[in-house]
């Protein structure tokens, strides 16, 4: 059973879970960038909840189904259309075999997982079917879909498999803005800046701009910072927001010669030279990718435990989706798993 | 490794620890690149990683920095920083004078005609519009030639430092004293295309460029050899996909267009292997005589 890319869209590739183990020699973790929308439209459809999917980037694609399939979608909202047919989001369809399925412009969100019965079965890199495209690595032949592409699905498990029709509990439906907050852990090299330029840099607002995408988040529209004036150190290079290369965190936040903030996601460049000023928490970083360009942002300060606060709450969330969705087992098993490795 | 329990004066013992969100700890050890700081981080993530502790899922050492990735579920912030504390403070009181690595020769076509063609095409984005990366390197390092410049670059070893950025790509500082290296600022603008296993330079950082795409170094010349294999099609690349672990020992040795061009057609072919031996650095010998250690390297290779 195949699908067969008639459009790719503007930036669709195959995603998961992503890859751990591997930003020592360079290779980022990858997968889904809203890691919740990826898990919910999974586990709506019946799916082990880090099946790879299609991650649909503000335009989707328009795939033939050469035999009949069942799917849902997660994250953005896009109207999916059956053979030109409207359908809703966030509930289990069913493609007939030979249709095809297209998107309507986005309407909330910027990205949109497209899971389908048995998952996208390309072949896992190193663990994970994500696509790393700098790399080349995993995914479908390591890069984005392209129109002629096609993508191989995996057997449907037939004992969990969700009857047409179900929906995402209202509770699970996410709910987009114009205007976000990011919260950020402060720290890295944020000593290196002017200290009215480090206040200022959370209390102004941020647009996203178009340079936005796996590898990184780039946004403008708010005061350059000021780094305070000093001798390089010896390797770091000129500028004042230059360091000697370094690791880069999922999350931190780059400000190269002071102007435009850049939030790594996970296709990050895993080191560099510029100056980091903070970190994305983790239970934000699925946001990041669902805000488009032009729409504004404002970074909040928030300390480890606050973090960690909202991390628990994440944790809880997803583990009220898997109920929710009569999925609980799985990680009662991580968890017993967790426990046996402590 | 062989621990010794001999201090080295000079060493800046500090760390800075620093949360990034709730999941990476960031340790620098040295804002200004040395070869000491190099060295403790190595040893302070060897170390680490042979402990095996629950909870640490990432280790990455760096030029004189380090990350760990960690699962604040399993292990608090506050437990990682006092176990580094104390592996830091075991490798500060038994430095670790050896090691164990291999020295790899890195055979490179300066001047070549591809990043040249590169390197024209960004010519607004230079310090110096009118000239190419290595004339303009050459003249600020105070080489009088470019023929000067790359004896300069290919004479000496080089320590990997870090393995990132992109898959792959290493990063070099040279095995010469400080009056020695070679210091570059990066672009004025960064490339958005570099060719394939380009050597460039930034700061005071050699590095091959992994694969093709966007870069701020300058550009120096090419490789034939592979160093990252995602195809899995290179005998001499393991698994993992990538050639270079940091601790390798690399020299770079000029090659001219028709020896590149054989090698490449063997690398296309499956069949190139690159020059490589065991080696033990040690890093008292280095500082009593580092054209020793030079020599030593040179040795081994063309023993091989």
């Amino acid at each position: 059973m195949s699908i067969e890319v008639i459009k790719p869209g503007l930036a669709t590739s195959v995603q998961d879970a992503g890859r751990a183990g591997h930003y020592h020699l360079g290779i980022p973790p990858s997968g889904a960038m809203d890691q919740f929308a990826m898990r919910s439209a999974n586990l709506l459809l019946g799916n082990a909840e880090d099946a790879a999917v299609l991650e649909c980037a503000l335009m989707g694609p328009e795939l033939r189904f050469t035999q009949a399939c069942r799917i849902a979608t997660g994250g953005a909202e896009m109207v999916p259309k059956i053979d030109g047919q409207a359908h809703p989001n966030f509930e289990v369809l069913e493609v007939p075999a030979g249709s095809v399925l297209s998107f309507d412009f986005v309407r909330a969100g910027a990205r949109l997982y497209l899971a389908v019965e048995g998952g996208i079965d390309v072949p896992e890199r190193l663990g994970s079917r994500s696509t790393y495209t700098l790399g080349a690595l995993g995914g479908y032949e390591g890069r984005p879909l392209k129109a002629g592409d096609v993508l191989p699905i995996g057997q449907p498990n037939t004992g969990t498999r969700a009857a047409v029709g179900r929906r995402l509990p209202e509770a699970f439906v996410p709910r987009f803005a114009k205007h976000y907050e990011l919260r950020v852990v402060p720290g890295l090299y944020d000593h290196l800046l002017e200290e009215e330029t480090r206040e200022r840099f959370y209390q102004e607002d941020w647009s996203v701009a178009s340079e936005a995408d796996r590898i990184g988040y780039r946004f403008k529209g708010g005061t350059p910072l000021r780094f305070i004036e000093r001798e390089p150190p010896f390797g770091a290079g000129d500028d004042p927001s230059n360091i000697v290369d370094a690791c880069y965190p999922i999350g931190s936040i780059q400000v190269p010669a002071g102007s435009e903030p850049i939030i790594l996601h996970r296709d990050a460049v895993s080191g560099g030279g510029y100056a980091m000023v903070g970190t994305v928490i983790s239970a934000d970083m699925d946001l990041v990718g669902q805000i488009q360009p032009h729409q504004k942002v404002r970074f909040v300060e928030v300390s480890l435990e606050q973090a960690l606060d909202a991390r628990k709450a994440y944790a809880e969330r997803l583990q009220a989706l898997r109920v929710a969705l009569g999925q609980a087992l799985g990680d009662a098993r991580d968890q017993a798993l967790g426990q046996a490795l402590d | 490794m062989k621990p010794s329990t001999q201090h080295d004066p000079g060493q800046a013992k500090s760390a800075r620890y620093s949360a990034a969100g709730d999941e990476f700890l960031f340790v620098e050890l040295s804002e200004a690149m040395n070869l000491e700081a190099f060295f403790r981080g190595v040893s302070i993530t060897s170390r680490l990683a042979e402990r095996k502790i629950p909870g640490v899922t990432e280790i990455c050492p760096a030029n004189a920095s380090y990350q760990v990735r960690y699962d604040p579920d399993r292990l608090p912030l506050a437990r990682l920083i006092e176990t580094l504390e104390q592996i830091d403070a075991e490798v500060l009181g038994q430095q670790v004078q050896r090691l164990e690595t291999r020295v790899v020769e890195v055979p490179v076509l300066y001047n070549d005609p591809w990043t040249h063609e590169t390197l024209m095409r960004f010519r607004d984005r230079h310090q110096d519009p009118s000239g190419t990366d290595l004339e303009y390197a050459a003249r600020i390092n105070g080489f009088a030639s470019v023929d000067g410049f790359i004896e300069a670059h290919s004479a000496s070893p080089w320590f990997v430092s870090m393995v990132g950025f992109v898959a792959g790509l290493p990063f070099m500082y040279q095995m010469v004293p400080r009056e020695r290296q070679i210091e570059v600022p990066k672009y004025v603008r960064p490339r958005t295309d570099t060719p394939k296993q380009t050597v460039g330079y930034g700061g005071c950082f050699s590095c091959i460029y992994s694969v093709r795409g966007a870069g701020g170094y300058q550009m120096f010349g090419v490789t034939p050899m592979p160093i990252y294999d995602p195809s899995g099609r290179q005998p001499h690349i393991d698994d993992s996909m990538i050639y270079f672990r940091p601790g390798d020992i690399v020299k770079h040795r000029p090659v001219d267009r028709s020896e590149y061009d054989a090698m490449v057609a063997a690398a296309e072919a499956g069949r190139f292997r690159p020059k490589t031996a065991p080696f033990v650095f040690d890093l008292d010998e280095y500082r009593e005589a580092p054209e020793a250690v030079a020599r030593r390297v040179e040795e081994v290779l063309n023993e091989h």
